[in-house]
């Protein structure tokens, strides 16, 4: 087993917002998690990631049988933990070269691997465009800056692939994509897809499930999951809205 | 900020200054304390011209009837200026042929550094003009570089090889009379270099200097001219680290550079003193004037400099603007951590007609720093058509850091116009969980982003300097981040 949350509670400033959450990802899968606004996918996802504004109040997180309340954020992401931003940050002045040079580079060295010499790595950029059709100007940009929404999210996509993780959590990668930057998007994580990595693609809408199509569907509800299912539980819900889990809630 | 990455940005800070080492060389001290007997003892050991020596003994007198500025957003303790070593030097200081002759001790130092003698001959084709404490020690290139009928050389060797030279410039743009520690300077200065580059001229390679203080207890003053005739021109570089220690040490500079009819003079700095302990006990007390006078029409003067070090830096390197269509440009990266303060920016004062000035300054404040930008810009009457642009910006990492800006603008005609933009950031927690989710700690994740916020004045130094810039930037605020 590759991701396995038990019992997780979470709370920012000592309000509770994940509230026993219970997840298991093995390799090879695509989970899907759904649900409405500030239920508390993005918090998910940030605790897996480590972000130490959120404090782990019960519960674990087991990956690769590690418990990653251990490791600091760049030990997660250096175990191949990655995390597509719902609202990736401008860095201003740091070359998307530089930044991903210095992060494939502290990761190989992670591993006991010699630094990528700067032409592999201007190769290794080169052929991970292509993969998400990233137009060649991209790069030498400073990160993220002047991006437009799409650009920003396909610039996570392209990250992913240059970084290589074993378990991706991409966090609503699809709000605001046209419908071409939608399917350059899902054909990257495609991809991707191996038989030894995972991804968990947090959405709000069934629309890019078409596009990716999971093997499992949450529902993330009031800090909980409250229904699990294959994919066609994400078609119900886009049918019923989510008026109905709120309704079986009650 | 949130509170974790104040203690991240805490942690990372704190980083000891790695050039903290101190050279046994054998030196010879003046008399403790400053009287007209010890600017005698100067000018004698050094078998000055008799011109020289009014020089300073004019410049002491007026000392005594001046204080030390106020103004300055800093506070500095009292300095006992008679319990100031004002000249030591070397003790074996024969002229020496080659590298292999030079003393080991002096050589190990370089080489702790990082900037060994050999290597800079070999692959960067600099010239360097080493200063170690008050006598240059070891000149290279000056063979290349008098094919060319350049002049580069201690500031002794030019008084007594170009004294017309010396004397018709030296003061002319910082009069001793400018403040009072140019009038300190003037009185006790003891070494520093002399560059001139003639008519027509390109400087076929970079000059550089470092500065090193040495010697227990002595206070350097530097003094360097830089003449760059008419059409002529030269990157001039300026480097220094100082050794560790516990008690203050006052660096009182002058650099004066003039700049003929099209020429340019492009001077860049990275100074790297040390800047006192945690605790903000000792560090230098870096009180610099740097002046220059773009004299002929068509001519520029370039600052550019990355302050990392000192206790305290007091310095505003600046430009008269007195030949028509002239250009002065400063552009500066400052950083402060610790208990380091540093009140910088850059004095542009335009005289003549179409005349144009930009500033760029960045200012970046950790620990318990304090950092201000203060900047002046005049724009006479004369000078019709004139255009300033300065943009400050400061970054402040952590909260317990403060940064200012003290801009003064005068505008004496109306076809000029002057712009000014300033802005104060943070490093967020936002971007730097990014870098770290990407892999990349926290303190390469600073040494990044400060990088990058400071990459418009970086990319104005010279190639060789950039990356060394780049290190300290990082190094200053953190590990060791390239
Ligand atoms: N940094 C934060 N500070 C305070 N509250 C937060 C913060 N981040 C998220 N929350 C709160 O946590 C809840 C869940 O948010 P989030 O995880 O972003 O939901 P989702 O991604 O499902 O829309 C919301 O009520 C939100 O207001
Ligand atoms: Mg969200």
């Amino acid at each position: 087993m590759l991701l396995r949350i038990k019992d997780l509670h979470a709370s920012i400033h000592g309000k509770e917002i994940l509230k026993g959450v219970n997840l298991e990802v093995n390799k090879g899968e695509v989970h899907a998690i759904m649900g409405p606004n500030g239920t508390g996918k993005s918090t998910l996802a940030s605790v897996i990631a480590g972000r130490e504004v959120f404090e782990v109040t019960a519960g674990e997180i087991l990956y690769q049988g590690k418990n990653l309340q251990k490791l600091a954020v760049e030990e997660r992401a250096r175990e191949g933990i990655f995390l597509g931003f719902q609202y990736p940050v401008e860095i201003p002045g740091v070359s998307m070269t530089n930044f991903m040079r210095t992060a494939v580079n502290e990761i190989r060295q992670y591993k006991g691997l010699d630094a990528l010499s700067g032409s592999d790595f201007m190769k290794m950029m080169e052929e991970k465009k292509k993969l998400v059709e990233i137009t060649s100007n991209l790069t030498n940009r400073s990160v993220n800056e002047g991006f437009s929404g799409g650009e920003k999210k396909k610039n996570e996509i392209f990250q992913m692939a240059m970084l290589e993780p074993t378990l991706a959590i991409l966090d609503e990668t699809d709000s605001g994509l046209d419908i071409d930057a939608l399917r350059i998007v899902a054909n990257g994580v495609n991809k991707l897809r191996r038989p030894d990595n995972a991804f968990v693609v947090i959405t709000h809408y069934q629309r890019l499930l078409d596009y990716i199509v999971p093997d499992f569907v949450h529902v993330l509800f009031e800090g909980k999951i409250v229904k699990s299912g294959g994919k066609e539980l994400a078609l119900e819900l886009e049918d019923k809205g989510y008026d109905w889990i709120k309704n079986e809630q009650l | 900020m949130e509170p974790d990455s104040d203690k991240i940005i805490d942690q990372v800070t704190r980083q000891d200054y790695k050039y903290g080492f101190v050279t046994d060389i054998e030196t010879e001290f003046a008399p403790r304390g400053l009287t007209e007997d010890t600017i005698r003892y100067i000018s004698s050991r050094k078998n000055e011209p008799e011109f020289l020596l009014e020089f300073r003994l004019k410049a002491f007198r007026r000392w005594l009837t001046m204080k030390q500025p106020t103004w300055a957003h800093l506070t500095i303790d009292p300095i006992n200026f008679q319990d100031i070593i004002y000249y030591a030097s070397p003790k074996k200081k024969k002229e020496v042929a080659g590298l292999d002759q030079v003393d080991p001790e002096l050589l190990a130092t370089f080489n702790k550094l990082g900037i060994s003698l050999e290597e800079q001959k070999k692959l960067a084709g600099v010239a360097v003009d080493a200063v170690m404490d008050s006598v240059s020690v070891k000149t290279t290139f000056s063979e290349t570089l008098s094919k060319y009928g350049i002049i580069f050389c201690s500031f002794s060797e030019a008084v007594l090889k170009h004294p017309d030279l010396v004397r018709q410039y030296m003061g002319s743009v910082v009069p001793y009379t400018d403040n009072y520690f140019a009038a300190l300077n003037s009185a006790v200065f003891s070494d520093g270099s002399f560059c001139y580059i003639p008519k027509g001229v390109r400087c076929p390679m970079g000059l550089s200097t470092y500065f090193r203080i040495n010697a227990a207890n002595t206070g350097q003053f530097e003094r360097t001219l830089i003449i760059a005739d008419e059409g002529a021109y030269v990157s001039y570089m300026e480097g220094c680290t100082a050794p560790q220690r516990d008690e203050n040490q006052l660096h009182a500079a002058i650099v004066e550079i003039i700049a003929m009819k099209d020429a340019e003079v492009k001077y860049s700095t990275v100074q790297n003193w040390y800047p006192g302990n945690k605790e903000g006990r000792g560090g230098i007390y870096n009180f610099v004037t740097k002046r220059g006078i773009c004299k002929g029409s068509n001519s520029k003067i370039s600052w550019t400099q990355v302050e990392t070090g000192s206790a305290i830096t007091w310095k505003y390197p600046g430009c008269i603007l007195l030949g028509d269509n002239s250009v002065g440009e400063f552009y500066s990266v400052a950083v402060t951590n610790n208990h380091q303060q540093a009140d910088t920016g850059s004095k542009m004062q335009h005289l003549g007609k179409n005349t144009h000035s930009t500033i760029i300054s960045k200012g970046i404040s950790a620990g318990k720093s304090n950092n201000s930008y203060r900047g002046l810009v005049r724009i006479s009457k004369n000078a019709i058509n004139s255009r300033n642009y300065s943009q400050c910006d400061s970054l402040l990492l952590g909260s317990s850091c403060g940064a200012h800006t003290f801009p003064y603008i005068q505008v004496e005609n109306k076809s000029s116009i002057v712009e000014h933009e300033a802005t104060t950031s943070k490093i967020s927690e936002d971007q730097l969980f990014y870098c770290q989710q990407r892999g990349i700690d926290a303190e390469s994740a600073i040494g990044l982003i400060v990088n990058g916020y400071a990459k418009e004045v970086l990319k104005q130094l010279p190639l060789e300097f950039a990356v060394e810039a780049q290190k300290l930037l990082s190094v200053s605020l953190e590990g060791s981040v390239g």
